[in-house]
This record gives C-alpha cells, sequence and structure tokens, in this order.
C-alpha cells in the first residue's frame, strides 16, 4: 500500500495532511507527513517497533493524539518513523510504528516537532468515499 | 488584510470593530503596507480572541502579527479573573516563554574577524543544537522539580551564571506560583536531557556587531556603542514547555463545554481563571517559564566558555546580560485600564513585554530608558535593539513586536533555496552559520520572513518601542 500524504502550507508552520481509502489509511499517511515535516520519509528504515493506543471523544482529537503520541515518542526515544499500520474503531486506535534512530548526517532533520495543534484541524470523509486526516503541527 | 473592514485610528493605529461575538474591538499597531500584507487569518484571530470571556479593552496585534494557532502570533489579549476571565493554553503556545536574551562580550567586530572561524567552530562544539540533541545535564526527579520552581536563580546555583545575570531577567529570574506537580510525567521525561540544547526551527544563537545607534542614552544605559559585539540566544523551554502546551490544550479543549465556553477555534482552548483546571495551567505554565529561563541560563553559561577557549585571559565577569525577554507567557499583571488599577493576566502570544521608562519592575540602570526589547530578524539580517516606550502599557498592555515574522511557508522556502548555497552566500558577505541541517537553513533563509526593520519601524512609530540599536549578524549557530 503506497500511502497518499502531503505538507500543506501554513504562514509560520507547516500542515500535514494523509489521505486514504479508510480512516485507519489517512491517519497512517498524516503520520508520514509528519516524518516529511523533519525529513524525507524514504531515507528512514523501518528497524525499530513503536506500540501506540489512544482514545479520544472524536476522531479529530484522535488524530491530534495519534501524532502527539509520535511526536513524543520521537522526542523521547530520539526516534524517525517510517511505516505505519493503523486501526481505528470507536475513536480508539491502536498501531505499530517502525523506524530508527534519528542519524543527523544522513537524515538532515529540519526541524524538531513542538506539538500538533488544532489548527486546520479535519477529519473527513470526501464525496468520493476516500478519507481525509489533517491539522498544522508547531516546529 | 483588506483594510476595508478596519477603521484607521492614527498612522499606525488600526481598528477592528466589534461585531458579532466579540466583546471587544480589535486593535493593530502597523504600518499601511504591514497591515495590508497580512493574511486575513489575522483578522479572524484577532476577532476570535476578542470574543473571549472576560477580556479587557482590545485584542490586540503586533506590527509583526501573522497567522498562528487560535491567537495569531504576535497577539496580546488580558484578561479579569473577577470578570470571568480565562487563561488559555492555546494563546499562551507550546514553546512556552521562547525568548530572546542579550549579552554583552566587550569585544569589537576586529576582535571577531581575527577569530571568526574558529570562534563559530567552537560555539557550534559546546552548544547542543537541532533534532536529537542533548545536553550533558540529567535532572533527576528532585532537581527536576528544584528546576521547575527555580527557573533560572536554580541554574545560577548550580553554578551556571553569575547572580548578577538575575536582576537582567524578567521577574529576576524566576516566575513565582510555579507548581511541578501540575506538569506531566511525559513532560518532565520529556525534558530530563534537554536541558542546555537550543532546539531547531527558529531558534538560534548568534555573534552580532552594533552596526547603527538610535537612542544615544538608552544605548549608553544599555552599555551598546557602534562596533561592539554582543551574543543573542533565542529558544524557549524545550520538550517540557512544549509536552505541558499539548497536555493543557487537550484538557481544555474537552472541558470548554462544560464551563460554558463557546470555542469558534478549537485552538483557542482555555479555562476561567477561577477554575481548577485554569489554576493548574497557570502553575504548570509557570514551570514552563522557569524550565525556558533556565534554558537560556545554562546556554549562557556555554556560551561564555565558548567565548573563554577563544579569547583566553578576558576578566570576570564574562559576557554580562543585557536582558532577556520571553515571548509566549501569560503573566498576572497591574495595569490602569480607564482609570483604575486591576490584575489582569496578560497573554503575549509571539509579543514581548515592553515596560516604559520608571515601571517598577526595571532594573535601576534600566529605569530612564526603559526595558530592553530584544527583537530577532531571520539569519543574514539584522536584528534589534528597542527600549519599552514611555507610555506602552496604556497601548498594549506594555508589549511589542517580537521579530520579523514569516513571509512565506518553510515549504516554499525549500522550494527556493538550497541549504548549502545560502550557507556559501552568506559567507561570502561575512556570516558564517553552523547548523546540522542545510534544509532546516533553507527552511529559515532570510528572505522568507519580514523586513524586520519595517516591522520595527512600527513598533517605534505606533509608540510601543523605541529604536536603540541595529545588529548585524557575524555567527549564527542554528539547530
Amino acid at each position: 500500500m503506497t500511502l497518499r500524504w502531503e505538507l500543506f502550507p501554513h504562514e509560520a508552520d507547516v500542515g500535514v495532511r494523509g489521505r486514504g481509502a479508510t480512516l485507519a489509511e489517512a491517519f497512517a499517511g498524516a503520520a508520514t507527513a509528519l516524518t516529511a515535516v523533519i525529513c524525507d520519509p524514504a531515507k528512514v528504515g523501518a528497524g525499530e517497533a513503536a506500540h501506540f493506543a489512544c482514545a479520544a471523544p472524536d476522531d479529530e482529537l484522535l488524530l491530534v493524539d495519534w501524532l502527539n503520541a509520535l511526536i513524543y515518542a520521537m522526542a523521547t526515544r530520539r526516534l524517525l518513523f517510517s511505516r505505519f499500520a493503523v486501526d481505528i474503531a470507536d475513536h480508539r486506535l491502536s498501531a505499530t510504528a517502525w523506524g530508527e534512530p534519528v542519524d543527523v548526517a544522513r537524515h538532515q532533520p529540519a526541524a524538531e516537532i513542538k506539538g500538533a495543534s488544532y489548527c486546520e484541524l479535519a477529519v473527513r470523509q470526501e464525496p468520493d468515499g476516500s478519507w481525509l486526516a489533517q491539522c498544522v503541527v508547531d516546529v | 488584510m483588506d483594510l476595508g473592514k478596519l477603521k484607521q485610528r492614527g498612522e499606525y493605529e488600526w481598528e477592528l470593530p466589534q461585531t458579532g461575538a466579540m466583546r471587544v474591538p480589535g486593535v493593530i499597531y502597523a504600518s499601511r503596507a504591514l497591515v495590508a500584507a497580512m493574511d486575513e487569518k489575522v483578522a479572524e484571530q484577532v476577532a476570535n480572541v476578542a470574543g473571549l470571556p472576560g477580556i479587557v479593552a482590545a485584542s490586540y496585534a503586533m506590527p509583526d502579527a501573522h497567522w498562528g494557532y487560535g491567537f495569531p502570533i504576535g497577539g496580546v489579549a488580558a484578561f479579569d479573573a473577577d470578570a470571568g476571565g480565562v487563561v488559555s493554553a492555546g494563546g499562551v503556545g507550546f514553546d512556552i516563554s521562547c525568548g530572546v536574551r542579550t549579552l554583552l562580550t566587550g569585544l569589537k567586530r576586529a576582535d571577531i574577524e581575527r577569530a571568526q572561524a574558529r570562534l563559530a567552530d567552537v560555539l557550534y562544539a559546546r552548544i547542543p543544537a537541532g533534532v536529537g540533541s542533548t545536553g550533558a545535564l540529567r535532572l533527576d526527579a528532585k532537581s527536576m522539580e528544584a528546576m521547575l520552581k527555580g527557573g533560572a536563580r536554580w541554574a545560577v546555583q548550580q553554578g551556571y551564571g553569575y547572580e548578577a545575570d538575575l536582576a537582567h531577567i524578567e521577574e529576576h529570574g524566576c516566575v513565582a506560583g510555579a507548581e511541578p506537580a501540575a506538569v506531566s510525567e511525559q513532560a518532565k521525561k520529556r525534558q530530563r536531557d534537554e536541558m542546555g540544547t537550543l532546539g531547531s526551527g527558529n531558534h538560534y544563537l548568534e555573534v552580532q556587531v552594533v552596526g547603527e545607534l538610535f537612542d544615544a542614552a538608552a544605548a549608553q544605559a544599555y552599555g551598546l556603542a557602534v562596533g561592539d559585539v554582543v551574543v543573542s540566544i533565542h529558544c524557549g523551554s524545550r520538550g517540557l514547555g512544549h509536552q505541558i502546551g499539548t497536555d493543557y490544550l487537550r484538557e481544555m479543549v474537552v472541558a470548554a463545554p462544560a464551563a460554558g465556553i463557546r470555542l469558534p477555534d478549537r485552538e483557542l482552548a482555555c479555562a476561567p481563571l477561577k477554575s481548577a483546571l485554569g489554576q493548574r495551567y497557570l502553575g504548570a505554565m509557570r514551570a514552563g517559564i522557569n524550565c525556558a529561563l533556565a534554558n537560556r541560563q545554562i546556554l549562557t553559561h556555554l556560551a561564555r566558555q565558548a567565548f573563554a577557549e577563544v579569547f583566553p585571559g578576558a576578566r570576570p565577569p564574562l559576557l554580562p546580560l543585557l536582558y532577556d525577554v520571553s515571548h509566549n507567557t501569560c503573566k498576572e499583571e497591574t495595569h490602569m485600564v480607564d482609570g483604575q488599577q486591576r490584575r489582569l493576566f496578560v497573554h503575549r502570544k509571539g509579543a514581548t513585554r515592553a515596560f516604559g521608562p520608571g515601571h517598577a519592575e526595571l532594573p535601576a540602570e534600566y529605569a530612564q530608558a526603559g526595558q530592553p526589547v530584544l527583537i530577532g530578524g531571520s539569519m543574514g539580517t539584522a536584528s534589534w535593539i528597542l527600549a519599552g516606550a514611555a507610555g506602552t502599557e496604556e497601548r498594549a498592555f506594555g508589549s511589542a513586536c517580537h521579530g520579523a515574522g514569516r513571509a512565506m511557508s518553510r515549504h516554499e522556502a525549500t522550494k527556493r533555496w538550497h541549504g548549502r548555497a545560502l550557507i556559501d552566500e552568506l559567507a561570502a558577505r561575512g556570516i558564517l552559520i553552523r547548523s546540522p541541517s542545510w534544509r532546516g537553513v533553507a527552511e529559515e533563509a532570510p528572505l522568507a520572513y519580514k523586513d524586520v526593520g519595517a516591522v520595527v519601524d512600527a513598533a517605534d512609530r505606533a509608540g510601543l518601542a523605541r529604536k536603540v540599536a541595529r545588529l548585524e549578524p557575524l555567527v549564527c549557530v542554528k539547530g
């Protein structure tokens, strides 16, 4: 599966957006975009696994929780992630992310991410049935 | 921004009239050109802030205001607890007490030019910068608590810097009312090995030379002369502050409806000042401020060590602190509103406290000049030192701009510039950049920011802060 993700502009910071056939795919895409804020995801290995579980009152808050859980893991374990397996049911997420420790020379990390914000936050099903998940992150 | 929706009050003052859910008007301090260049989102965010409970006087935007999250960056708003006022985690932001401090070196441009590359290398080797970098200090639970309560005062007690530094930091380097217990274990874990690190993005340590003076008396009070070399450090509360922001934004978003607060934008997440959540956040946020002050104090110590290595033989005190300002804060202050003295909680999001001459908070040596206001430029462009103007407390609760503000997204900047080429170009102009990331340098390209000169001119003419000195970069260590 090729994840569909993109960065979108924000005047001070940057937005992350994932798209997919399912909500879980869109969340995985947003996670890939999160890595892309820091460096090229294609340059990040997948040797180390980390597990995540989040629950929220709605899917928008769930996206923020998911991205913030990744940001926390990146900060405290000095990891970058490149592969994601996400399950979502009833505003509960369980996921595994695979990555590797930051290698400054190889990854050329541009910026650490401080947090996922509620700015431009959207999780929705598009008219064609696909899913979109996005928000601005503070760098 | 569409000027049609604004009422011009003066050459540098524009009113966004009170409409809809706004409880007070908006006021933007900027030139016509700066206002016209602002995104429509700035007006929307100024209006949203104006609708928050208990807001006093107006929702203000500084000359460098740009589209933020919830509050505009460059937004100032004060709230009265007795009038149902709120404290907003979104209004403070993720990088609690991100700020700038400037150190005097006693050196002249020619001294630096003799050892510029070596100084750049030594600073880069000593200052942990960039993604994944860690400091030499490891905090256990007890020292973490002492740091969160003590701020820069704690750092000085640990041997990082001088007692005299503290008088030149807002609140003497230590904000009262910090509650380490209100800071999550995750936030503390995120900080454990990040003390004394610069971070990344727009954070930097820069060696600068005074290029021009605009106010001889204030310059003398601040110890500045043309050709003098100074060091400026821009960074914040690191992982701890980021996690406090994350934790409390989430909690306030969820709790807002039950508190009767309607959020036009979830990022405006706030809680009544007179609520358990509001008080808990204030305690955590103040701990975050102390963390930032301690962090900048440790970085100051590292910079002093670097200068002592490159320029041996200098007598202490090495690199005395001119001043330290914080940008992303909520501070309890006394202000006159309509002839009445009131205790207010002033949010400054990407804005600097800028108290005018005679303010009781200022050290005696700056009492006549006013508070130093340190304005960071972008890499390769000028930075500025301003002084809080007389009467500024009546304009925006004693606040001024904080920097240039981005003119272009990071994404656009990386499409236009390449880091290596930029570094070479700046080196040819006598500005040495040291950074672990070329992409990071490209994202912070000088032209990706607005003209800081236009921003400080507007701050000066709007009566927020007077221009004192223009600083030109010589060495920049970027995360």
